[in-house]
């Protein structure tokens, strides 16, 4: 039997911040510099990119030549320790439904392999409930977030360009990359259709913005973490620069059980297992900020029950686990046969699409009440496991190298030269859209699972409704009709209503938000529109949690600029001595 | 490949030299990764040298199954005018490890090497390796053409397509492959866009607005 006793931490924090990714670390970031003392708690080892390094390796580096595992489910060099399924930290389905949970346990989080789209929510994605009646409104609106986003965009930096549309706001904006040969063809043909294509924004430095950074080397690896800290991850870009002000520590492989609270209902710490000698610890601080994911702090909020909190911490409003939603994703992709036998050269270019097309058409006259963009990709890659894969269903289809059209399949000198002739053809896209926050999209704790540390589970309840679909029918019409209008040939991705025309399981986007909503009503939220818990005063939530719409965009970037403000705001309540 | 491999290379003496250059590469044994050494691979958790360590030490192939593999395998990828063989590139030993790492190639790989050898029993009373290269090609060429197959060749149809596939990804993700196939990238570089003579190929050009707001390079 082991000791079983808790250790309490002889030192007090001013702050304990549970998650290290883009919401516990900017919180971390913003606190340290005014010189507030912070704990950092992880679930995961310690990680920084420039020595933890996988960028710049070749395929043969890997034995399974850079193909995924479960331990690294985005291939063999993913910035992720961790994926969908953890060994030890089961989460459960509800109801024959299905959510598939991607975490990463690593300083820094998922903001390490992330793919650095790094967008504004526009006006109207804080009001669309006033626009289609449906979901919630936030309490804020654009322009209380606006002078977050600026400074987001001044201190960690991102590519773009001023374009003036209304809901895609510009930001302030480092020069983008010109784009790649497939890309050129792709916004031909799309913007023949009405589509529009822009310049992507990504937080990738084009440029130097400080001398703790270098600038992009084009190497199209961000999902790899980069040796120069050349793109954002919060364990480069704001854990590294917070612990160097010496307010921060970081406690790594730290897996939080519980918020502590007094009898007074407010939080006094938490308790946690290490991951490292699984003893029991307990650290007490005036403020504790939950940025463990849109899951994870849900999690931890219903987990943590007092007599005060009889039903999960600031959960009075019975709302924490509900509302989760994850955007919607539909691929399809194929070859352009004009890029056969292409000439050689390196287009790696940065990690991620150099153009994408923003949501570019007016919901009130589709059958879909949200919108979505697209992404592309393509051209000529590093090859990788399932490089070649499916020649088959190509090469019987086009006359090859020699002019000559052969039998499908093959081997020898001939099919060799096959694999040479297609190599930069292919290319695809992705839509990803947003989907209806519902009440009965949730998650909750499983009554009779328990992970290895003994903490309840969570146990997901999700079901895409009408509205996803038929966004999702509508981004297969549209994919078709530019790849058509490209000259493409679609060789996978065409789904029809019995696959849900392609829809994606609900989580496989990794955009998964709110959970632990905010707003002006404490029987509709959880938290008041500065992340601070309605019935806590001294806990918020920082994460995607508090999101109440997640909009057609990536939510880092919004989870950066709320997470600024709050931290902004906590500074400012601890010095009027509220909290 | 092996110093006799080499010599015998170099005695053929048809090759060109910047051919003969790339088959000396694999005396370096750079062609594959040594996986003893390097707890599979760069950055490793511990339970994914864990799980690396326990599939590495597990054999799945017994040597006329490996036998077989090696020959099929230099049949789809041969060395050519461009570059070297599939085995030269190490695709058995990278097939070994993948089906160790991936168990779900397994049976289709054990059962179709077995169909493969039935087939041969049949056509040629013997096993597959047993049999002349002009018997294997002629065995090949049943499995090799999914739309030619004849109906009771699917199986080994189905076999061929999973080998075909897995001798490429081994192939093109080695050293060698890459070569042949001419990724230029994975280096640091300064991307300024399609080259032009690809974008007079194309009959493209960069509009103003995006030469004018691009990041630009000092020549």
């Amino acid at each position: 039997m082991p000791d079983l006793q808790i250790k309490k931490s002889s030192k007090t924090y001013d702050v304990c911040i549970v998650g290290s990714g883009a919401g516990g670390g900017m919180a971390a970031y913003v606190l340290a510099k005014a010189g507030i003392k912070v704990a950092l708690l992880e679930a995961g080892p310690l990680y920084d990119p420039a020595k933890n390094v996988t960028q710049l390796k070749f395929p043969y580096e890997s034995p399974r030549r850079g193909a995924g595992t479960s331990f690294r489910p985005f291939g063999d060099f993913d910035a992720a320790y961790g994926g969908w399924e953890i060994e030890g930290e089961p989460y459960t389905q509800k109801a024959g439904t299905k959510f598939d949970w991607f975490r990463s346990r690593m300083v820094g989080g998922r903001t390490n392999h992330w793919g650095r789209i790094s967008l504004r929510f526009g006006p109207n994605d804080f009001k669309r409930k006033s626009i289609d009646g449906l979901g919630e409104d936030w309490p804020i609106g654009y322009e209380d977030v606006a002078p977050y986003y600026d400074k987001v965009d001044k201190l960690i930096g991102v590519f773009g360009t001023k374009e003036g549309i209304y809901n895609e706001p510009d930001g302030i904006f480092l020069p983008p990359p010109k784009p790649r040969l497939h890309e050129l063809f792709v916004k031909d043909a799309a913007t023949s259709l009405g589509v529009k294509v822009i310049p992507s924004r990504l937080s990738i430095l084009t440029q130097k913005i400080n001398d703790e950074r270098g600038k992009c080397f084009y190497c199209a690896q961000c999902n790899r973490g980069c040796t120069v800290h050349a793109d954002f991850s919060s364990s480069s870009v704001l854990v590294n620069p917070a612990v160097k002000t010496g307010n921060v520590d970081v406690i790594a492989n730290a897996m939080v059980r519980e918020v502590l609270t007094n009898e007074k209902g407010e939080a006094t710490g938490v308790s946690y297992v290490s991951k490292e000698d699984l003893q029991e610890y307990q650290l007490s601080a005036r403020v504790v900020i939950l940025a463990a994911s849109a899951g994870e702090s849900a999690r931890l909020l219903l987990n943590s029950k007092s007599s005060f909190h009889p039903n999960g911490l600031a959960n009075a409003s019975n709302v924490v686990g509900k509302y989760l939603h994850d955007s919607t994703g539909v691929a399809m992709g194929g070859v352009l046969p004009k890029l056969f036998n292409r000439k050689r050269y390196n287009e790696d270019g940065v990690g991620g699409l150099h153009l994408y097309s923003p949501w570019w058409l007016d919901n009130k006259k589709l059958n879909f009440p949200r919108g979505y963009h697209i992404e592309y990709w393509g051209g000529m890659d590093m090859p990788s496991y399932g490089f070649g894969g499916g020649i088959q269903g190509i090469n019987g289809k086009y006359p090859g190298a020699d002019g000559k059209l052969k039998a499908a399949g093959g081997y020898g000198a001939s099919l060799k030269s096959d694999y040479r002739y297609y190599y930069g053809s292919s290319f695809g896209m992705a839509g990803r859209g947003e989907a209806i926050a519902r009440e009965d999209n949730y998650c909750e704790i499983d009554p009779s699972v328990v992970d290895k540390y003994g903490i309840p589970v969570l146990r997901f309840h999700y079901k895409w409704s009408d509205y996803e679909i038929k966004q999702a029918k509508h981004m297969q019409d549209t994919f078709q009709e530019i790849i058509h209008k490209m000259g493409g040939d679609i060789t996978w991705g065409v789904k029809g209503a019995e696959e849900n025309y392609g829809l994606e399981t609900p989580g496989r986007i990794i955009h998964e938000v709110g959970t632990v909503r905010m707003g002006n009503e404490k029987k509709k939220s959880a938290l008041n529109k500065f992340n601070q818990a309605h019935d806590c005063k001294n806990l918020f939530v920082v994460d995607g949690g508090s999101f109440v719409s997640q909009a057609d965009k990536n939510p880092t970037w919004t989870i950066l600029a709320l997470s600024m403000r709050a931290s902004e705001y906590i500074i400012d309540e601890m010095k009027k001595q509220n909290i | 490949m092996d110093r006799r491999k080499y010599l015998k290379t170099l005695a053929i003496g048809t090759v060109a030299t910047g051919v003969l250059l790339q088959s000396c590469a694999p005396e370096k044994k750079e062609e594959t990764p040594d996986l003893s050494k390097i707890n599979g691979g760069p950055d490793r958790q511990p339970n994914e040298i864990e799980h690396f360590k326990k599939v590495s030490a597990e054999k799945f192939f017994d040597a006329h199954e490996m036998a077989t593999i090696t020959i099929l395998v230099d049949i789809i990828i041969p060395k050519d005018d461009v570059s070297g063989s599939a085995t030269e590139a190490g695709v058995p030993e990278f097939i070994e490890f993948i089906v160790k790492d991936m168990p779900r190639h397994q049976t289709p790989l054990r059962g179709g090497l077995k169909w493969l050898d039935l087939q041969c029993l049949k056509h040629f009373n013997k096993a597959f390796t047993e049999c002349t290269s002009a018997q294997q090609i002629e065995m090949v060429d049943e499995i090799a053409f999914p739309d030619k197959a004849k109906p009771e060749m699917t199986q080994g149809v189905a076999f061929f397509n999973l080998l075909r596939d897995l001798t490429a990804t081994g192939f093109y993700t080695s050293k060698i492959g890459i070569a042949d196939i001419g990724y230029k990238g994975n280096k640091p570089n300064q991307w300024d866009g399609v080259p032009q003579d690809v974008l007079d190929q194309f009959g493209l050009k960069y509009d103003q607005r995006t030469l004018d707001e691009s990041v630009k390079f000092e020549a």
